[in-house]
C-alpha cells in the first residue's frame, strides 16, 4: 500500500529539531524508516509530518571515553556490525547485529530507531538490558538519562517523552573476565527472531560472578530471566546447575502463543538456548570449541 | 510539495515530489525507471532493491525527499555500465530467473556481496540474499550463477 499523506521537515540542527517536535504533537521521527515507513505503508500510523532527524551531524558518532563507549543514535546497523570499535569495545552489540534485518535494511536503520521503536522481538533492546546500558535523551527541558531497565515500558513503549529525542546509549566497556553470548532462533535468516537470548556476565575464578539474560521476542518487553541467571551465579554452569535454571525459566518467562511459535514451544526454546548462551560463555568451554 | 536534486544513474534530476512518494514510486513514475520493482512496499520481499550512495537499499522504504543530494543507481545504470553484465550472463546460463520479477533487486544486492567478498561461500551468498524473495526459482540457480560469477572474476 501507498503511505498517507503526510509533511516532511527536515531541521539543520538538534535544537531547531527539538523545536519543530513542540510544535508539531503530531509529528513523529524519522530517522532510518526501517520500521516507521512499513508502518506508514501499512497504514497503521498516520503523523501529520516526518521530522528527518536522518542527517544530524550531532546525532552521529561511535566512541569511547574514559572506559564507556557512547554510540550516537544515527549510528547505522551496517556502521556498527563494520566498526572495529564495536567488535572490541561491546562484542555482544557486534554478535547482535548481524541478526537484525537484512542488509539492504541494516543499511539504513539506526540503534535509535531500534531502540526507540522498542519492539519486543527486536535484537539492539535485549542488548541495551543484558549491558545495563543508559540511553542519553534530549528534551526540551535539557538532557537526561534513562536506565535501559526503565526505558522499556511495553509493547512498542519506552519511556521516552513525545517531544524528546534519544540521542545515544552508553555502555561500559568490557571488564576483566566479561564474557558475553547471544543466539536467536529464527525461521530464515534475518528474520524477527521466534526466541533469542543476550547474555552479558564476569566470570572469576572459573565461576559466574555476574549474570544477566535478556530473551526478547518472549513477551511485551526484552525480559530480565533473573531467576535463571541466580540458579547459576557463583558455578561453573555445570549441567546440575543449569537443569536448575532451566527450570526457574518459568518463573521468568510466559511467553505468548502466537502464529510462529505456541507459549510453550518458546519456553522449550528459550531453555535450549539458556544451555547453548550459557555454555559458550564458561572460559573451558571457549577453549574446547 | 518538495523540491530535490539527486543524482540517478549518473544524470543530475532536480524534481518536486510528494513528500509520502517513496524512491521507486519517484523513479518509475517521474522518472521512467521502471526496472526498481515493487511486490511488498513495506521491506519484506527486496524487489525495489536499489543503491543509494554506494549502499543496498530497500526503494520501498526510503522516501524520495530523502534522497535529495544522494547518488541512486538502478539496474538500468547498473546494466548501462556493464557493471553487472557477467554476472546478468550468468543468471541467464544458469535459469536463475523465470518470471523475472526479482532479478533486478537480486542482481543488485549480489552485486553488491561480490564488491564487498568476491569469493563467497554459498552460504555467505545465501545470507546476503536472505531479505530478496524469489517465489520461482527455489535459490539454488542463483546462488549457482553468483557463485561462478565470483569464480570467473577471481580468474580475469
Ligand atoms: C523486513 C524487515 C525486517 C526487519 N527485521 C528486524 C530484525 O530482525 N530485528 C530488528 O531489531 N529490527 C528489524 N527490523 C527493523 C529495523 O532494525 C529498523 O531499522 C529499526 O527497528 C528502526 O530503526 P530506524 O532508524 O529505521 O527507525 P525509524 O523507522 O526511522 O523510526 C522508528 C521509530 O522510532 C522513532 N525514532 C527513531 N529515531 C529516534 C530518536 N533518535 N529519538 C526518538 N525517537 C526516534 C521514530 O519516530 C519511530 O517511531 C526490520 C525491518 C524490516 C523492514
Ligand atoms: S517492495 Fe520493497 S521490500 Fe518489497
Ligand atoms: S524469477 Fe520469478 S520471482 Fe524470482
Amino acid at each position: 500500500m501507498k503511505a498517507p499523506a503526510f509533511g516532511y521537515l527536515r531541521p539543520a540542527s538538534l535544537a531547531e529539531a527539538l523545536a519543530l517536535l513542540q510544535s508539531h504533537p503530531d509529528a513523529k521521527l524519522l530517522a532510518g524508516g526501517q520500521s516507521l515507513l512499513p508502518a506508514l505503508n501499512l497504514r497503521l500510523s498516520q503523523p501529520s509530518h516526518l521530522i528527518d532527524i536522518g542527517r544530524l551531524a550531532e546525532l552521529c558518532g561511535i566512541s569511547v571515553q574514559q572506559g564507556r563507549l557512547r554510540i550516537a543514535a544515527l549510528t547505522r546497523h551496517a556502521e556498527l556490525q563494520a566498526s572495529p570499535l564495536i567488535a572490541q569495545a561491546a562484542p555482544l552489540l557486534h554478535a547482535a547485529i548481524q541478526h537484525v534485518a537484512h542488509p539492504a535494511i541494516r543499511s539504513r536503520g539506526t540503534i535509535g530507531g531500534s531502540l526507540a521503536n522498542a519492539d519486543p522481538a527486536a535484537e539492539l533492546p535485549a542488548c541495551a538490558l543484558a549491558l545495563q546500558a543508559r540511553i542519553d535523551v534530549l528534551g526540551p527541558g535539557g538532557a537526561r538519562s534513562i536506565q535501559a531497565c526503565d526505558f522499556f515500558t511495553g509493547l512498542f513503549e519506552t519511556a521516552l517523552g513525545s517531544d524528546e529525542i534519544l540521542a545515544a546509549v552508553e555502555i561500559d566497556t568490557p571488564c576483566e573476565g566479561a564474557v558475553f553470548g547471544f543466539q536467536e532462533l529464527a525461521r530464515r535468516s534475518g528474520d524477527y527472531a521466534i526466541v533469542g537470548l543476550a547474555a552479558a556476565g564476569r566470570v572469576e575464578g572459573g565461576a559466574l560472578a555476574e549474570l544477566r539474560l535478556a530473551y526478547f521476542s518472549v513477551g511485551a518487553t526484552a525480559i530480565l530471566a533473573t531467576n535463571a541467571a541466580a540458579c547459576l551465579l557463583g558455578t561453573a554452569a555445570d549441567p546440575a546447575s543449569l537443569s536448575r535454571a532451566e527450570a526457574a525459566l518459568a518463573q521468568d518467562l510466559d511467553p505468548p502463543d502466537d502464529l510462529q511459535a505456541s507459549s510453550a514451544t518458546r519456553l522449550h526454546l528459550a531453555r535450549v538456548l539458556l544451555r547453548r548462551v550459557v555454555s559458550s560463555m564458561m572460559p573451558q568451554q571457549r577453549l574446547a570449541a | 510539495m518538495i523540491a530535490i536534486t539527486l543524482t540517478v544513474n549518473g544524470e543530475t534530476i532536480a524534481a518536486q515530489v510528494e513528500p509520502r512518494t517513496h524512491l521507486v514510486d519517484f523513479l518509475r513514475e517521474q522518472l521512467g525507471l521502471t526496472g526498481a520493482h515493487l511486490g511488498c512496499e513495506h521491506g519484506v520481499c527486496g524487489a525495489c532493491t536499489i543503491r543509494v550512495d554506494g549502499a543496498i537499499v530497500r526503494g520501498c522504504l526510503v522516501l524520495a525527499a530523502q534522497a535529495d543530494g544522494s547518488v541512486v543507481e538502478t539496474i538500468e545504470g547498473l546494466s548501462d555500465s556493464g557493471e553487472i553484465s557477467d554476472l546478468a550472463q550468468a543468471f541467464i546460463d544458469r535459469n536463475a530467473l523465470q518470471c523475472g520479477y526479482c532479478t533486478p533487486g537480486m542482481l543488485i544486492a549480489a552485486q553488491d556481496l561480490l564488491l564487498h567478498d568476491p569469493s563467497p561461500t554459498r552460504e555467505a551468498i545465501r545470507e546476503h540474499l536472505s531479505g530478496n524473495y524469489c517465489r520461482c526459482t527455489g535459490y539454488h540457480a542463483i546462488i549457482d550463477a553468483v557463485q561462478a560469477t565470483a569464480r570467473a572474476r577471481e580468474q580475469a
